[in-house]
């Protein structure tokens, strides 16, 4: 059988000057970093202590709602999305969602110290601060309290879309989510966010191709993995909300997976069926030559 | 003129005008290919078809791309991939197909060095598939600039800077080919341009041309043996077709390539649907931005081999700067094939397995091409370099190493 010999010296050769510019490669210059953390160990969270949403309400509609708006519970923005940029250099976002979006301990380390939960804290340095003051001031019990009432008001389901407006766009854009009507735009202005991050933080339309999904899930889960030192903050996702928020760049970026999915097998078993019939003709024409 | 009566059949109306039968006789059922071959033989049929499915997708991914950079990136990302019905299937098919068609080109090249199908009167297929690879090449790189995504953009300004390396004119012709200072958008329409018009139209010439340049000398065999053809093809024609050394191109050689064709379909369709990373690479789902230098820039993997050739000399020597050593290695690489036939000092047509010196020989330029491969991709830091470097001169030396091997082969062989 000279010519098995034949395609299995081509198949090796092939495959292994695949393996060196595709797996290979890429671990070289993709260093492998760390599973995800969905847990948030490192943060100094709520400690195990269980919150009181009544007290939580009171704590939270008087130390937070200056800044915040909670349209749920009928606390509007006080100003448009331009002028709290201007103000504080990015929209502060509404905390109707915050208690779905985020992990508990996050939450409550955030409320503490918003800059070191996030990991941010090189970017506030020499004067510079982050714009939301820490409570570390409140005793951790009322803390665990405003969790707690962010929790009580957060709906229990979210849309992808949902969990993208509210976890990422007051920074990102994902413009292909509405290409004619531009409601998918960052709703911090350019200028501002360009101000405040350092640069204007990518658009997300093609980062389901681009970066792809596991890439994604430990750059969102801790930014500082990948790119250390990067502007990005860690925002705290639990795991559900990550993979709504992947899942709709999925949506956006990738929108015809399923269709590409559904159509692959019926093209492969088209030509296996050419391919045996292609072969047949060939036995038989040959046949006779031998 | 000529004297035309009347036709009883569409078959005879056309015979009558333009000489179907012979016509027919002279490039299909009389055009005659040796029996001892195998699949590798098929390459050529599978490169026509994979050339037709990059024409076709690149006429329905034409009706909707857009050469501007303002709207190059998501007319291809958006309204493609997204918007225009099965667009994305197109896109895919095209870009893989580029992609795939370099194996195939690669496989083809090395198939006709292993069998010495380059010699002996056919030095005229080896140069014309030559520049038929040549300007493969230069359609693959003016087409993976046109989505204008980061690998786009920062590819196109390495490749045209390397032309600044000519002497005397480097640096106006750097300006020439890109039509800006820059890389810009009057380079992105021009390599528009070449990619859809005057790259094809050559490629289409110049296979015809490669198809022509096999009727003389004819294809090889397994066995690099003589054949007499018109001896041969006379006992086909007689019925002996058992003795017969020779098959005609259709039905018989055709049967066996669709056979190979059908494999080699399943093949790259399942790339298309399920395993196009490779050909599409992520980093070029960035748009173009000028301002941000991707972490890694890289040419695709079938150019590698000969950018690390570029790379691999990578510090001054005397008085010539590193730039100029790689770029006059690079430019070896790229001419040292085309005459290969000249290179080749043994007149006799043999498959390198009954060529002891040239076997060694070509096994050690396949791993060395793996290799440049590999290391073409990586970071050019530490060993990586170094290995580079190596291999790189390995290459150089393998080639002017050939004429001597191949002349000590027919030595020993008392030729």
């Amino acid at each position: 059988m000279r010519e098995l010999k034949v395609l299995i010296v081509v198949v090796v050769f092939t495959l292994i000057t695949y393996w060196g510019v595709e797996p290979f490669a890429h671990s070289q210059m993709h260093p492998h970093v760390e599973p995800a953390d969905y847990e948030y160990k490192d943060v100094d969270g709520l400690n195990g202590l269980t919150g009181n949403a009544t007290n939580g309400a009171s704590l939270v509609q008087t130390n937070c709602t200056a800044c915040h708006s909670i349209e749920k519970e009928g606390f509007p923005p006080v100003m448009d999305d331009a002028t709290s940029a201007a103000s504080y250099g990015v929209v502060p976002p509404d905390l109707s969602t915050a208690g779905n979006l985020y992990n508990a301990d996050y939450l409550a380390a955030f409320i503490k110290n918003p800059a070191k939960a996030s990991k941010v804290e090189h970017k506030f340095k020499d004067g510079r601060i982050h714009p939301m003051p820490g409570y570390e001031w409140m005793q951790p019990q009322e803390i665990a309290d405003m969790v707690a009432y962010l929790q009580s008001i957060a709906p229990e389901e979210m849309t992808n879309k949902e969990v993208f407006t509210d976890a990422c766009q007051r920074c990102h854009g994902i413009k292909y989510g509405d290409m004619k009507g531009g409601t998918m735009s960052a709703h911090t202005p350019n200028e501002n966010i360009k101000a405040y991050m350092g640069k204007t933080p990518p658009d997300l339309s093609q980062y389901i191709r681009s970066r792809g999904e596991s890439y994604l899930h430990t750059f969102i889960n801790d930014p500082q993995k990948h790119l250390e030192g990067t502007a990005m903050p860690r925002v705290g996702l639990t795991q559900k909300a990550e993979q709504q928020a992947i899942d709709y760049m999925e949506q956006v970026g990738d929108s015809k997976k399923a269709e590409r999915e559904e159509l692959g097998p019926k093209f492969l078993i088209y030509l296996v069926i050419f391919a045996i019939f292609a072969w047949l003709w060939k036995a038989k024409l040959w046949r006779n030559l031998h | 003129m000529a004297k035309f009566t009347k036709a009883n059949s569409v078959g005879e109306w056309l015979d009558q005008r333009l000489n179907t039968t012979t016509l027919n006789k002279v490039l299909m059922t009389e055009y005659w290919i040796p029996k001892d071959i195998n699949f590798l033989w098929a390459m050529g049929v599978l490169l026509a078809t994979t050339f037709g499915i990059l024409v076709i997708s690149g006429i329905f991914l034409m009706m909707y791309y857009k050469p501007d950079v303002n709207l190059a990136f998501d007319s291809v990302n958006y309204t493609i991939m997204q918007e225009v019905a099965y667009g994305w299937l197109f896109r895919h098919m095209h870009g893989v197909a580029a992609s795939v068609v370099f194996l195939i080109i690669y496989i083809h090249m090395l198939t006709g060095i292993y069998y010495g199908s380059y010699k002996q009167g056919r030095e005229m297929i080896w140069i014309s598939g030559m520049l038929l690879f040549v300007t493969f090449s230069a359609a693959g790189f003016s087409g993976y600039m046109l989505p204008w995504g980061q690998m786009s953009y920062w590819a196109a300004m390495v490749i045209t800077n390397l032309f600044g390396g000519v002497p005397f004119i480097g640096d106006a012709l750097v300006v020439w080919i890109r039509g800006d200072f820059n890389v810009a958008d009057a380079t992105l329409t021009r390599f528009f341009m070449l990619h859809v018009f005057l790259l094809p139209i050559v490629i289409m010439g110049i296979i015809v041309v490669h198809f022509y340049t096999l009727r003389i000398p004819h294809v090889n065999n397994q066995e690099s043996e003589d054949i007499d053809f018109d001896a041969e093809a006379e006992k086909y024609l007689s019925g002996n077709k058992k003795e017969s050394k020779v098959i005609p191109f259709w039905p018989i050689f055709i049967s066996k390539d669709l056979a190979v064709l059908g494999i080699f379909l399943i093949f790259y369709f399942y790339l298309v649907f399920f395993h196009y990373s490779f050909a599409m690479d992520p980093v070029n789902f960035d748009p173009a931005d000028n301002m941000v230098t991707p972490a890694h820039i890289y040419p695709e993997w079938y150019f590698l081999w000969s950018y690390e050739v570029l790379r691999g000399f990578f510090f001054d020597i005397g008085p010539i700067k590193a730039f100029d050593v790689g770029l006059i290695a690079f430019g070896f690489a790229n001419v040292i094939f085309f005459i290969f036939p000249f290179l080749d000092r043994d007149p006799a047509v043999l498959p390198a397995h009954k060529r002891p010196g040239f076997n060694i020989w070509f096994w050690l330029l396949m791993v060395d091409l793996i290799v440049l491969t590999v290391y073409g991709k990586l970071p050019p830091t530490g060993i990586n370099a170094w290995v580079g470097f190596v291999s790189a001169t390995i290459f150089i030396i393998l080639f002017l190493l050939l004429p001597i091997i191949t002349k000590a082969d027919a030595k020993k062989r008392g030729a």
